[in-house]
Order: structure tokens, then C-alpha cells, then sequence
């Protein structure tokens, strides 16, 4: 018994040294995570692609600090549970800097997570305010707030819908909730009356029951604080029950996977994103290497990249990939990304311009 | 009244589909006195299936749907009962006579096993289908409510009451039903009389992954979108249905399906949706506490 043990020790102790010593040798690991599986996975696969593009033109560029980028690639499902036993393994495997996570559910109990471990995440994607509100140093995201995109929202609503029953749902997730309370609080301080405030579960296929509440209640416009799956569900149903209503949501519907649900019935559908990165100049040659690679760099495909290179960029100003230093770096310097030049606030915002409204029409996305 | 109406359409529709599934449940139940965890899994399989072959028809230029919905309803149907074939001959049949634990274990098992097969295969993401069939009726127009049913709607609801009714019939009126119903009072006896309870078992799990099959082409065609994991959803709303009908009876699990759908769809029309779960196992409880066999359930009775 006793041998036996003595014999795992030294087998364990080996282990950890050989593994220590190839990572330190040559490489610096870095990390994404969100929903590769799921019904969120196609948000996912944009945050792969992004990354794995990032990683090969900064490689291809000298790496950081003279050393090679590797990448690790996490699979969180959206589910905050997952999302902290993904965080444990990044941590275990040594990485440094996390690009991610994708839905904010995932990213805050994750943040504490990299926070303890000293390891910096930048969110290509999450919006709830919590996460850098009550974030520790090393978090901040290249995405906007919720508070901004309620903000944007409520304003718009009242302003064009003024007229018209607007019905409130979310999700009950951090992220659909969070973004439904800030665009209602905004709405209501514009001096708008929502008809109806109302909660769905994420994962199930019919709400057909929802869709006549809202025909009952003459409802003309729907904002929905939840992700492309149900918005593209709900739209459907209400098509089929003959309602004209118009969906308006937040920006986790820049995913193509919408118009594949929704078809036609997806036509006018709008929502609130940040500036498309793809119509920015400085992005121009990168967005035609994504797509001469068959790629669409839509929705959070250019954010993950961006993330990466801020990193990237603070790391060789500070000289060190050591976590002081990047955040001390990230937070003092402006840098130069396919997102356009961004710096971070205190709280480790991004000081990027805020949100603005999309339309859905013919399959794609543009500026309404 | 008309909001009212709609609002049943709209939970008889659900409940339909519900009830389609929990039947497959209550068959096997009936007959080996154990719950069949990959039913909900075989019910995802029939609607990739049914997704897939109507694909492969619009590629071969099938479009006529009267027939492509026929050619899709009988291979999504041979090929589910194939795999409830597989699945009762790798998980229930080795473990005939075991303990009774070890064959829900091994069925869960397989549960797990076929979502992270169809994972593998299909991908994780969702995959969405356009309308086959679109259109419908609609009452009341021009009022301020106008009542609509569409075509798939009522398809749905003939579809399984003909189906309920055809198996209901099976089970009481062919030697197959009464080899069933002999194997479930008592297997030893049945193989003493001459009937082969290993094949009457198997073509039970036949015919239910058959009517999952079916109710995953309905989902396929109502909803439009499906991923690996609806299984599980629909599988636990439907085994709670055929717990409220009453296990083991064919109409309880119809029933049962049907109440946990209006159940559902009236909490949320009336009250919030986002407590209609709460509701509908709220009354599960209530029913199983007065009626612990469920409602249509015969009693056990116990002879000492």
C-alpha cells in the first residue's frame, strides 16, 4: 500500500514538472470558452474562429514577447456550472489570458474564478452589467453594457412605438433578464406603459401560448431579452397565428442560425448591436480573409479577435505576460484592433462607442 | 370566449404531442413494469430522422407532400423501431432477471449514450427546418380576435387519436395484444403457455420507438427546430403525463398528455408563464397524493 503510493507521488511529481517545463519553455497558453455545444453553439463557433484567426496572424507576426501563442479552446454550453469547471481546467492547464466567456451567466461565476487565479479575461460578448461592475481587476470586455444597449432599446421603442402595446420577455437567464429589466426601467422612464412583463424558458419549442397572450393584448411590438433560438421560435408562432408584430431584441441574435429558423418570418425583425466591426476599414482586409476561408466574420467572430490582440498588444508594452502588468497595461494603453482604437475605464469597460440598431431583411443584418 | 378557444387549440395541440410520446411510455411500463429512460431519446432520433429524409426528398424532387409526408412517416418509423429493437436487446434483455434497478440504470446509460451519439453526428447546434406545410383556417376575421387553427394543428390531432385508437385495439383485440397483456399479469406463466415473451417484449419497444417516431415528425413539422437535447424535455413531460393518466393504461397516457398540455398553456394564458411548470407538477402532486396509481391506473392489489 505504501509503495503504491509512494510510486503515484512520484509519478504525479514527474508529471507536473514535464508539464511545467513544456509550457514554460517556448509557449504562452491562452484560452476561449463559451457554448462550442448547445443550442448556443453557433455564438461559439464565431468565437473559435475568431480566436484560432487571431492567434495564427499574431504567430505568424512573431508571436508575443517572442514567443508563440497557443490556443485552448473551452466548452462552457452557456451553462454557469460548466462555466467554472472550464475555468478550473484553463487554470489547471496554465493559461494566462482568457478570451471570453460568451453568455454572461457563464462569465461572471467564471470571472471569480480566473480572479483567485490571477489570470486575465477579456469577454468578447457579455453585456450584463455585473460582470465588471462586480468583477474583480483582471476582468473587462470589448462588447457593451446592457445598461447602454436598454438604453438605446427603451429610448427607441418609445420614441417609434410609442403608439403600440409593447409586451416584455426575457429568458430568465443573467443575460436576458438583465438586458429585458434595463431596456423596460429606460422605457418607463421615458413615461411608457409596458403591456405585459413576462418570463419563458430557454431550451423548450413551443410558446404558443405566449404568442396568443399577445394577441389578446393587441400587442404590436415584442422585446425579447433572450438569445436567436427562441427569438427565432417566438417569431415563427407568431406568424403562424397570423400577427404582424415585430420582434425588437438584443445582440445575441447576430448569429445567421436566426434567419435559418425563422426564414421569412424573420423579415423586420430588429435589434441592438454594437457597430458592425465589418464596416470598419481597418477590418477590410481581415473580414476578406475570413471569407475567402468560407467564413462570415458576423456577430462576435471580429470581438473575439479583437480581445486577443488588446491582450496581445498589452502584453508586449508591458513587456511581461504577468498578470499586474497586462492589467496594469490593458488599463492605461489605447489600442489598435480590427474593433477600431479602444482603451479601457477603471472599471474595465471597453470606451468604444455604444449600441445601434440593426434590421433583419432578406437574411441579413444591416444598420436600420 | 375566442381567447379562450385559441388557447385550447394551442394545448391540445401540445398535449397531442405529449401524449404520442408518454404512450411509448406506458406500453413498456405495462408490460415489463419498467420505465424506458431512451423513450425521449428514440422520439429525438425519429425527428432527426423524419428531418433528414425530408431533406434527401427535396433534394430527389419528392415535393408532392401527401407522399413525401407518407415516405417520411414510414422510414422515420422502420428506423426508430430499429433502434428500440437494439435498445431493448443491449439494455433490457441481458438484464432480464436481474435486480429491478439494473435495467433503468442500463436504460439511462443508453440515454446518455444516444444523445452524445446524435451530438457526434448531427452537431450541437440547432437544426431548423422551413414550413412543409403552411396555412390553415381562421374564424373570426376582422373581429378583434380571430381564432386560428392550422392545417398541421388538426393533423396532429387526428393523427394521434387514430394511432391511440389503432394501438388501443391492437392491445385488446389481436393475439399480439393478448401476449401483452400476458406478459405484463405474469411472464412465467405465458412462456409455460407457449408464448414467446422475449419477441412480445420486443416488438412492445418496437411499436413505442414507432409511435416516437411519429411524434418526432410532428415536432419536426410544428415546431421546425430540433437539437439532441429535445429528447430530454419532452421526455420528462411526457413520462410525467403517462404518471398522471395512470401508467401502464393506453388512454391514461393520452389523457395524462392532454392535461398536462392544457394545464400549461392555461396557466400561462391566465397567470405567468413563467411559473407553468410549477402548475403542472403542482397537480401531478395533488392527483398522486389522492390517486397514487394515477388517473386511469388500476389499483395494485396485493394477494397475501
Amino acid at each position: 500500500m505504501k509503495k503504491t503510493f509512494k510510486l503515484s507521488m512520484m509519478a504525479a511529481m514527474t508529471a507536473a514538472t514535464l508539464g511545467y517545463g513544456s509550457v514554460a519553455s517556448a509557449d504562452i497558453m491562452i484560452a476561449t470558452a463559451g457554448p462550442m455545444t448547445g443550442q448556443y453553439a453557433s455564438f461559439g463557433a464565431q468565437m473559435k474562429a475568431g480566436a484560432e484567426q487571431a492567434v495564427k496572424d499574431i504567430n505568424a507576426a512573431g508571436g508575443v514577447l517572442g514567443q508563440k501563442l497557443v490556443l485552448e479552446v473551452g466548452d462552457d454550453a452557456c451553462d454557469p456550472k460548466q462555466a467554472v469547471a472550464v475555468a478550473n481546467q484553463m487554470v489547471n492547464k496554465g493559461v494566462v489570458f482568457m478570451a471570453g466567456h460568451f453568455c454572461s451567466g457563464s462569465s461572471i461565476p467564471a470571472s471569480k474564478v480566473y480572479e483567485e487565479e490571477g489570470i486575465v479575461m477579456i469577454s468578447p460578448a457579455s453585456t450584463n452589467p455585473k460582470l465588471t461592475e462586480e468583477g474583480g481587476e483582471n476582468v473587462f470586455r470589448v462588447c457593451g453594457r446592457d445598461d447602454q444597449q436598454g438604453d438605446v432599446a427603451g429610448k427607441f421603442l418609445k420614441a417609434t412605438y410609442g403608439d403600440k402595446q409593447i409586451a416584455f420577455v426575457h429568458d430568465k437567464t443573467a443575460y436576458g433578464k438583465g438586458l429585458a429589466d434595463a431596456t423596460l426601467a429606460t422605457y418607463q422612464a421615458a413615461g411608457g406603459k409596458e403591456a405585459m412583463y413576462e418570463a419563458i424558458t430557454a431550451g423548450e419549442k413551443d410558446y404558443t401560448a405566449l404568442v396568443s397572450k399577445m394577441k389578446q393584448s393587441n400587442v404590436g411590438v415584442m422585446y425579447l431579452g433572450g438569445y436567436h433560438t427562441e427569438g427565432g421560435l417566438i417569431v415563427r408562432q407568431m406568424r403562424e397565428q397570423g400577427m404582424d408584430t415585430v420582434l425588437v431584441s438584443g445582440d445575441a441574435l447576430v448569429t445567421n442560425e436566426y434567419w435559418s429558423i425563422t426564414g421569412a418570418a424573420g423579415e423586420g425583425t430588429l435589434m441592438t448591436f454594437s457597430p458592425d466591426p465589418r464596416k470598419n476599414p481597418v477590418a477590410a482586409p481581415l473580414v476578406e480573409k475570413f471569407r475567402g476561408m468560407g467564413i462570415e466574420p458576423e456577430g462576435y467572430v471580429l470581438y473575439t479577435y479583437g480581445a486577443i490582440q488588446a491582450w496581445a498588444q498589452a502584453a508586449t508594452a508591458a513587456g511581461s505576460t504577468d498578470t499586474a502588468k497586462v492589467i496594469k497595461g490593458l488599463k492605461a494603453g489605447k489600442f489598435e484592433t480590427v474593433l477600431g482604437n479602444f482603451g479601457f475605464d477603471a472599471k474595465g469597460d471597453v470606451t468604444a462607442p455604444g449600441y445601434v440598431l440593426y434590421k433583419w431583411t432578406n437574411g441579413n443584418y444591416d444598420y436600420l | 370566449m375566442e381567447y379562450f378557444i385559441q388557447q385550447l387549440i394551442n394545448g391540445v395541440t401540445l398535449g397531442s404531442i405529449y401524449g404520442l410520446i408518454a404512450i411509448g411510455y406506458t406500453m413498456v411500463y405495462g408490460i415489463i413494469g419498467m420505465i424506458n429512460f431512451a423513450h425521449g431519446d428514440i422520439f429525438m432520433i425519429g425527428a432527426f430522422i423524419s428531418l433528414i429524409t425530408f431533406l434527401v426528398l427535396g433534394i430527389i424532387g419528392i415535393t408532392w407532400i401527401p407522399l413525401a409526408l407518407l415516405i417520411v412517416l414510414l422510414v422515420s418509423m422502420i428506423i426508430a423501431s430499429i433502434y428500440g429493437w437494439t435498445v431493448e436487446r443491449l439494455a433490457y434483455r441481458p438484464l432480464r432477471g436481474s435486480f429491478r434497478l439494473a435495467p433503468l440504470i442500463s436504460a439511462i446509460g443508453m440515454s446518455i449514450f444516444l444523445q452524445n451519439y446524435v451530438q457526434l453526428l448531427q452537431g450541437a447546434r440547432v437544426r431548423p427546418m422551413q414550413p412543409v406545410i403552411s396555412g390553415g383556417f381562421t374564424f373570426l376575421e376582422g373581429s378583434a380576435f380571430s381564432i386560428t387553427v392550422s392545417y398541421l394543428q388538426i393533423v396532429i390531432v387526428l393523427l394521434t387519436i387514430i394511432l391511440m385508437t389503432a394501438f388501443a385495439l391492437i392491445i385488446s383485440r389481436t393475439s399480439l395484444g393478448r401476449a401483452q397483456r400476458g406478459c405484463e399479469q405474469d411472464r412465467t406463466m405465458s412462456a409455460l403457455l407457449g408464448i414467446n415473451v422475449d419477441r412480445t417484449i420486443s416488438l412492445t419497444f418496437v411499436m413505442g420507438a414507432a409511435l416516437a417516431a411519429v411524434a418526432g415528425m410532428l415536432f419536426v413539422l410544428y415546431y421546425g427546430v430540433i437539437d439532441f437535447y429535445i429528447g430530454f424535455l419532452a421526455g420528462v413531460k411526457a413520462f410525467t403525463a403517462a404518471v398522471l393518466g395512470g401508467i401502464g393504461s393506453l388512454p391514461g397516457a393520452m389523457l395524462g398528455g392532454l392535461l398536462i398540455g392544457l394545464i400549461e398553456t392555461y396557466w400561462s394564458a391566465y397567470f405567468s408563464i413563467e411559473y407553468k411548470d410549477v402548475a403542472a407538477f403542482a397537480i401531478l402532486v395533488l392527483v398522486l397524493i389522492f390517486r397514487p396509481t394515477g388517473l386511469l391506473g388500476k389499483p395494485e392489489i396485493e394477494k397475501v
